[in-house]
């Protein structure tokens, strides 16, 4: 791919294909980060059965998001893109996750402070927005929140925008204007080429994130974070899904430890009886 | 008003998790008066899925979109589609694959509804089940939109059953001229193996396998059980296997009459892939991996030396 160096004062941030099939570098690409509960963490349902324990868990910045951030920053070295703006919904402490992602190479974050549970719908009513504000020419977002698990917001959002949606991306490049993006489907691989802007969701293997550097830790503090509101973007946070109660799964009654294959091949004959 | 699921297929044949999402839609029409179930099928030349859909129990007709530019169900195709049908129906459900992950969202922002994901359980025609924290807890969750879209977890419920009355087949007629999303090429895993999500017998293998090459000693005893092969994420990071054999979170759910864990150690994200196992099997050689606290029979061994021994016992 040949890469047109457009002056500055040109102010065209989309990334548009050129008439030789070139592409625009001050394309700003939007990553989506979640606050979650850190993935090494076991987690235990509240005895009230409202919520999850979470009252001084260890948070962290969804682990797909962060694969989302690498690949912006990866573009953004490759000089495929010019800014990357990175956005997190949720209360005052999603600024941590924010800041994370300013130190891994993000050049500002949009902080939209909401408390509570924010359903899909309304998050990725609320990326909408942002997206056509910034004139984003890319939006990579996780595929799935390790908390919720509901692998929503990418597609809503490209639905919303009406852009095309490279979705569980293993790989993604741009060509020719448009990009082209390798999805991890159930029977093995496939690569869709999708018209710019669009949205794409991070599988695990899209790259394997970087850890942020001291020095990038320090620059990242100056990086600048916008706060907004849900209803500065328009958007009422009421969802139609209402969650009634949270319970533990069932529990699995204890095993035993067999003493050889042969003892374990017995009783997967005669006791439990599936072979 | 009826309830519209959306066929899993590869434009030859249905497969598995459709049944079960029939079953689910079955379900939840029990808690409504005078429900049929309508089975859509999109694709291209896929005249034997349909014909195959209105063979299962339950179903009041088969309807049908046929298209070259349907061949993929692109979610770009396939939600702007099904917002023209949605209408009819108080829900809408298609099987949590990754078909069914990509389209149906983008389908719930048209409508302007929510969607619910992956769900494991019927409540009421509007209230439902579905695991969060990688399955370690259980959501109850009720929806007051209009149209339900619904992603279902094939192996919480079961699979239809086919009969010999043949509901009708209609053909509906749909286009879109639509530049944001191509097809360019597919790399399918070709096995004949069963399909992981809907075989009686898996067994995986993780990090403790060592290499790909290992695998085979996993193939051998899956010859003989009939058995799928999976692997843990580790497995398939470090090249041992392809991705599509991941079973976990954010892999592939299974719940086969029996499991059996080779080298992997039960990590959380792991057991949301196959916790719901009637037997499970772990063959660790550390005796305190976690994969021994949800193991019906666990045994304690190097699997370079059981595995040998398992494919001669059998
Ligand atoms: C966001 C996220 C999503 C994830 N999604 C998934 C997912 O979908 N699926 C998944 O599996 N993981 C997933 N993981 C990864 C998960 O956390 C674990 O890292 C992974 O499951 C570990 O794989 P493993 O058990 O094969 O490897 P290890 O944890 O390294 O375990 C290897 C085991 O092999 C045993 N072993 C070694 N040699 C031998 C031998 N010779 N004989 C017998 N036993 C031996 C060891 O005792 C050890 O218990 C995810 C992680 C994150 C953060």
């Amino acid at each position: 791919m040949s890469v047109c160096v457009d002056p500055p004062w040109q102010k065209r941030h989309h990334c548009r294909p050129f008439s030789q099939g070139r592409v625009w570098v001050f394309m700003k690409i939007l990553v989506a980060v979640k606050r979650v509960l850190d993935a090494n963490v076991k987690v235990r349902v509240k005895a009230d059965g409202s919520g999850m324990e979470l009252a001084n868990a260890k948070m962290a910045m969804n682990p797909f998001c962060e694969i989302a951030v690498e690949q912006a920053v990866r573009m953004k070295e490759a000089g495929q893109a010019g800014e990357i703006i990175a956005v997190s919904i949720g209360p005052q402490a999603c600024q941590e996750q924010l800041r994370t992602a300013l130190a891994l190479g993000c050049d500002r974050g949009i902080l939209v402070t909401a408390e509570g549970e924010i359903a899909p719908l309304q998050v990725a009513k609320m990326l909408r927005e942002l997206v056509e504000r910034e004139d984003a020419g890319l939006v990579i977002l996780g595929k799935q929140s390790i908390d919720s698990d509901n692998n929503q917001v990418g597609q809503m959002l490209a639905a919303l925008a009406g852009m095309g949606q490279g979705t569980f991306a293993c790989k993604a490049e741009l060509a020719d204007g448009r990009i082209l993006v390798t999805r991890e489907i159930d029977g093995g691989e496939q690569t869709v080429s999708l018209k710019l802007p669009a949205v794409i969701t991070t599988d695990l293997r899209l790259n394997e994130p970087r850890y942020a550097s001291l020095p990038n830790i320090m620059k990242a503090k100056r990086k600048p974070i916008e706060q907004l509101t849900p209803a500065d973007l328009n958007v009422d946070t009421d969802s139609n899904l209402k969650t009634l109660r949270v319970s533990p799964p069932a529990e699995r009654a204890a095993g035993v430890v067999v003493e050889s294959v042969e003892d374990l091949v017995g009783k997967l004959r005669n006791e439990a009886r599936v072979i | 008003m009826s309830i519209l699921v959306v066929a899993e297929h590869d434009n030859h044949e249905l497969r598995p998790a459709t049944l079960n999402a029939v079953s689910c839609a079955r379900e939840i029409a029990s808690h409504l008066e005078n429900s049929a179930i309508h089975l859509l099928v999109t694709g291209h030349d896929c005249a034997t899925v349909a014909d195959a859909g209105a063979a299962i129990a339950g179903i009041g007709k088969v309807i049908q979109a046929d298209a070259a530019f349907l061949g993929r169900q692109l979610p770009e195709d396939m939600a702007p589609l099904l917002r023209e049908l949605a209408g009819n129906y108080s829900h809408v459900l298609a099987p949590a694959s990754t078909t069914g992950k990509n389209f149906m969202p983008r389908l719930a922002a048209l409508l302007d509804v929510t969607q619910i994901s992956d769900i494991s359980a019927v409540e009421s025609a509007d209230t439902f089940v579905r695991p969060i924290y990688a399955g370690n807890a259980l959501a109850t969750v009720q929806s007051s939109d209009p149209v339900k879209v619904i992603t279902v977890r094939a192996t919480a419920f079961d699979a239809g059953e086919t009969g010999s009355d043949r509901a009708p087949i209609t053909s509906f007629e749909f286009s879109i001229e639509q530049d944001l999303s191509r097809f360019v090429s597919e790399n399918l895993s070709v096995s004949e193996r069963p399909e992981l999500t809907s075989a009686s017998v898996v067994i995986s293998g993780g990090r403790g396998m060592q290499n790909g090459e290992n695998f085979v000693l996993l193939e051998k005893i899956a010859d003989k059980l009939n058995a799928a092969v999976g692997a843990s994420r580790a497995a398939v990071d470090a090249g041992f296997a392809p991705n599509d054999m991941q079973v976990g979170q954010t892999g592939k759910i299974v719940a086969p009459d029996l499991y059996i864990a080779v080298g992997i150690s039960g990590a959380i994200q792991h057991l949301a892939g196959m916790k719901d196992s009637k037997v499970i099997v772990a063959i660790n050689k550390d005796a305190e991996a976690p994969i021994f606290q949800v193991a019906d029979f666990g045994l304690v061994a190097d699997l370079f030396k059981a595995l040998p021994e398992l494919e001669q016992a059998l």
